[in-house]
């Protein structure tokens, strides 16, 4: 299903916009993440097209050729996934599953077979008569999923569906969620605020801020080309490096770098992985703290520009805190944005 | 429909019922405390004629005493109950909460087996003592159902209450009875003057005890009944019905915003 | 030792309350049982007077079940709807509604009786009816159905149950029926345990309410108290207790589960 949001606005009564008028495109089978910081508009977003939150007049909302606008969320034939995951603590796994299904007044030999068949693809099969309370986190997330997919859905939204979750179940679960909803070949909509899961799951992301949606793009796109200073800190955590522009050189506190090109009016970003710890770097800085992370040494190093830098150093030995080091970056690792007044 | 609709359409049927059978009784019931003959100062007489202000000023005093002492046994019974374990435990539990389901009439009755003419006291004593038809029989039977609703307010309360607190003021050196006074009885205070207001307004507003004990002596519920049913005079019984009301109301309220749910009920 | 002292001295006061409610309750079921109360249990023990208050009153006695039974219908069939509506609508009006309706909780029934007496007194039919009462008993046992519901629908994230049904089609009575309800159980069972208790044991407003032809049973115990010998009055008491004791620690142990499943 093709969804098509334009226009599409929320504005509280007592006046707060938690969306300002918004076009969204999804495409048929196409997994879209919507990511940003909290009370960035993306819950509310997706509350509007399941059909939760009523948008503003003028707001339109389509379902490949039907306006579903004025539509009830029972009307909607959506799947969701809550945050919460809202099981029927009074229902088995079974008859959480089945629940969808037996509002579409299907026959009950149907329903079985349906419901057997999702438990199957989502591994589920063991936990088929338990109770919800008897479930593990892990297990009710995929519950959740299963209930959501079980009634073939013609849109299938989740808020937020790992947050729930221990950090160390989140990761092998996300991967899991991305393999499924490929099978699934669903058109899914969902929403977090963790930049690693939305690259991980979605094909395309669509970065919001302020009630805006501000770039959307594949994962690699926003990575590499940010088109503001928001997109590049949000994705990948890219640090500003203040300093003066020449032309293509940019003066800082720690040396000179050459810029790809001209730099007036614009504010140069880089990412930790892009600093390399070199003995002939043109940057010069202060070692602050070193941080073991397994694969890598994480330094932060001062003295380069107004704030500190961090730089992702793979070498055997770390520099020790309070050392100099030389550092340099390649040209084409620099990314030069617009700069903005207001930083959104 | 709409949820919205629907979420109304649920409260209908209460709304309704609440209309015909409170909202409009209860009008009607102000209203009609002010058609006799003295008109509205007949809210006035409640405290300006003697009968009245002598019924008001023994109800109150009663009531005060059955709150002092319920007070004093439920706090004890339950901060012992709640800190101690001991076979048996369960037995006294149900035993002291027993009287929570007791109509005021079987109190009563309950009393005049204790302290009526054929009562145990009468039997045990040479000396003819027969209390239940006085002020102290009432006492003794809001009393009666009293203790339970105190001791199941503080008893939650109790629970509550950090034992670690105790065991700090014991380091610091505080003997017991500093610990009651500077630990538990602040960490009570709350559900002590909420399940107080609760036995005051209970005893109040007591019909039922009232009924059986209080041949001799004039309580207000009493006062209302038999100005209703003996004089006639309803405007007065209305008026006394509608002040009472408003005590026990305000008494409840001040519980409820102290301790969040009341073991209320008539006696 | 200064410790172990208070203990004794609290546990003398607990074990003389226990006493003061527990000799009068053994009295009044030994009276009932007793040939003759004033020769003490020595005159033998009998059931005759549990089978002359079985003559007397039975009727009463079954127009007490009859009543408590039709509260129980009625408070259902308002509370349930009234206190999911409470749940999902909270604002000023809710709270203000349910404030109003918990009044007969506060106001004594004697107050509550002689509004509907001054409002429906004249209205024979109504008057001399078995429902005249029932109104009364609904009116005061309504608000602890309300509350007993509200309370484990407070302690559920309702709302998001709800969008979750209606995300899988489910219209706004499939959700109340299929998840509001059974998720509201404890509750419901609590209050109506609750019900049944205080409409059987209900006397203040019943006593105002009731016709000389309609007699409850705690109204028939204080009609047997003023005129019936002691022995009766007490046997009538123990029939009392044989109905109300289950019936109570139901009641505490359904209260019990409900706050539990409430936590």
């Amino acid at each position: 299903m093709t969804l098509r949001l334009t226009h599409t606005a929320k504005t509280y009564p007592d006046g707060t916009k938690a969306l300002l008028p918004t076009e969204l495109s999804v495409c048929k089978g196409e997994i879209v993440s919507l990511l940003g910081p909290s009370g960035c508009g993306k819950t509310t977003l997706l509350r509007i097209i399941a059909g939760l939150e009523t948008p503003d007049a003028g707001s339109d909302i389509w379902f490949d050729d039907d306006n579903v606008t004025a539509l009830a969320v029972e009307d909607r034939q959506v799947g969701m996934v809550f945050q919460s995951y809202a099981l029927f603590p009074n229902m088995s796994v079974r008859a959480n599953i089945g629940y969808g299904l037996k509002m579409q007044k299907l026959p009950k030999a149907e329903i079985d077979a349906r419901v057997t068949e999702v438990l199957e693809m989502c591994q589920l099969q063991p936990f088929a008569s338990r109770a919800i309370t008897a479930l593990s986190g892990g297990q009710r997330q995929r519950v959740a999923l299963a209930r959501a997919i079980a009634p073939r859905p013609r849109l299938l939204l989740l808020d937020e569906p790992l947050s729930a979750l221990d950090a160390s179940l989140r990761e092998s679960l996300r991967d899991e969620l991305a393999v499924l909803l490929r099978e699934f070949d669903i058109t899914a909509i969902f929403v977090t605020h963790d930049q690693d899961e939305a690259m991980a799951i979605a094909d395309r992301v669509a970065v919001m801020s302020h009630g805006r949606v501000v770039q959307s793009g594949s994962p690699e796109e926003l990575y590499r080309n940010p088109t503001s200073s928001f997109v590049a800190g949000f994705v990948g955590n890219a640090m500003a490096l203040s300093g003066k522009a020449d032309g293509t050189t940019l003066h800082l506190e720690g040396g000179t770098l050459t810029l790809p090109s001209d730099g007036a009016g614009q504010t140069v970003y880089v990412r930790a992985e892009d600093v390399r710890i070199e003995e002939s770097g043109p940057l010069r800085g202060k070692v602050e703290a070193v941080t073991f992370l397994g694969t890598h040494y994480r330094v932060v190093i001062s003295g380069v520009t107004s704030g500190a830098i961090a730089s992702i150093h793979s070498g055997q030995i770390a520099p020790k805190v309070g050392d100099f080091v030389n550092m340099s970056i390649n040209p084409e690792a620099l990314m030069l944005l617009p700069t903005e007044a207001d930083v959104a | 429909m709409t949820n919205r609709t629907f979420v109304l359409a649920c409260l209908t049927p209460l709304f309704i019922f609440s209309l015909l059978f409170l909202a409009l009784p209860l009008g009607r019931l102000f209203l009609a405390s002010g058609e006799g003959d003295a008109g509205w100062a007949v809210y006035l007489d409640i405290v300006r004629k003697p009968r009245y202000l002598n019924t008001l000023v023994l109800t109150v005093l009663v009531s005060a005493a059955t709150t002092i002492a319920a007070l004093a046994v439920s706090t004890t019974a339950g901060m012992f109950l709640v800190r101690n374990q001991f076979r048996g435990r369960g037995t006294v539990l149900s035993v002291l909460t027993l009287p929570l389901a007791f109509p005021g009439v079987v109190i009563g009755f309950l009393i005049i087996l204790l302290g009526g003419r054929q009562g145990l006291v009468n039997q045990l004593t040479p000396g003819h003592v027969v209390f239940a038809y006085s002020a102290i029989g009432l006492f003794l039977g809001y009393l009666y159902f009293s203790i339970p609703r105190v001791l199941l307010t503080v008893m939650a309360a109790a629970e509550k209450l950090d034992p670690s607190l105790e065991e700090a003021a014991r380091t610091m050196g505080a003997s017991p009875y500093r610990v009651v006074m500077d630990v538990i009885i602040p960490g009570l205070m709350p559900s002590l003057i909420a399940s107080g207001a609760i036995a005051f307004a209970t005893a109040m507003g007591a019909f039922g005890t009232a009924f059986t004990l209080a041949t001799n002596i004039d309580v207000i519920p009493m006062v209302i009944y038999t100005e209703f049913t003996l004089s006639a005079n309803i405007a007065m019984a209305a008026a006394l019905s509608i002040a009472l009301g408003i005590v026990t109301w305000i008494l409840l309220l001040i519980a409820r915003s102290l301790s969040g749910s009341t073991v209320a009920g008539g006696g | 030792m200064l410790r172990s002292k208070t203990k004794m001295l609290q546990l003398a006061v607990t074990l003389l309350a226990c006493a003061f409610l527990f000799v009068p309750i053994v009295m009044s079921v030994l009276a009932g049982l007793t040939a003759n109360y004033f020769q003490g249990v020595s005159s033998g023990l009998t059931l005759k007077w549990v089978f002359e208050v079985w003559e007397l009153y039975a009727n009463s006695i079954f127009l007490s079940m009859g009543i408590a039974f039709a509260c129980l219908i009625c408070t259902v069939i308002i509370g349930v709807p009234a206190a999911y509506g409470l749940a999902r609508h909270p604002g000023w009006m809710s709270r203000m509604l349910e404030e109003f309706i918990s009044l007969p909780l506060a106001i004594p029934g004697l107050a509550l009786a002689l509004a509907l007496l001054q409002l429906y007194g004249s209205m024979q039919g109504f008057r001399a009816s078995w429902t005249f009462i029932l109104v009364g008993h609904v009116l005061y046992t309504l608000p602890f159905m309300v509350r007993s519901i509200l309370a484990v629908l407070a302690s559920m994230d309702l709302k998001t149950l709800e969008e979750g049904a209606a995300s899988l089609g489910a219209s706004p009575w499939q959700r109340f029926r299929d998840i509001v309800v059974p998720n509201a159980m404890p509750g419901i069972l609590a209050g109506a345990l609750t019900v049944v208790t205080l409409s059987i044991g209900e006397f203040n407003l019943t006593w105002m309410l009731h016709t000389p032809y309609l007699k409850t049973l705690p109204v028939g115990l204080a009609d047997s108290y003023a005129s019936m010998r002691l022995e009766i009055a007490s046997a009538y008491t123990l029939v009392f207790f044989i109905l109300i004791v289950p019936l109570l620690m139901a009641m505490q142990w359904a209260s019990a589960r409900a706050q539990r499943i409430a936590k």
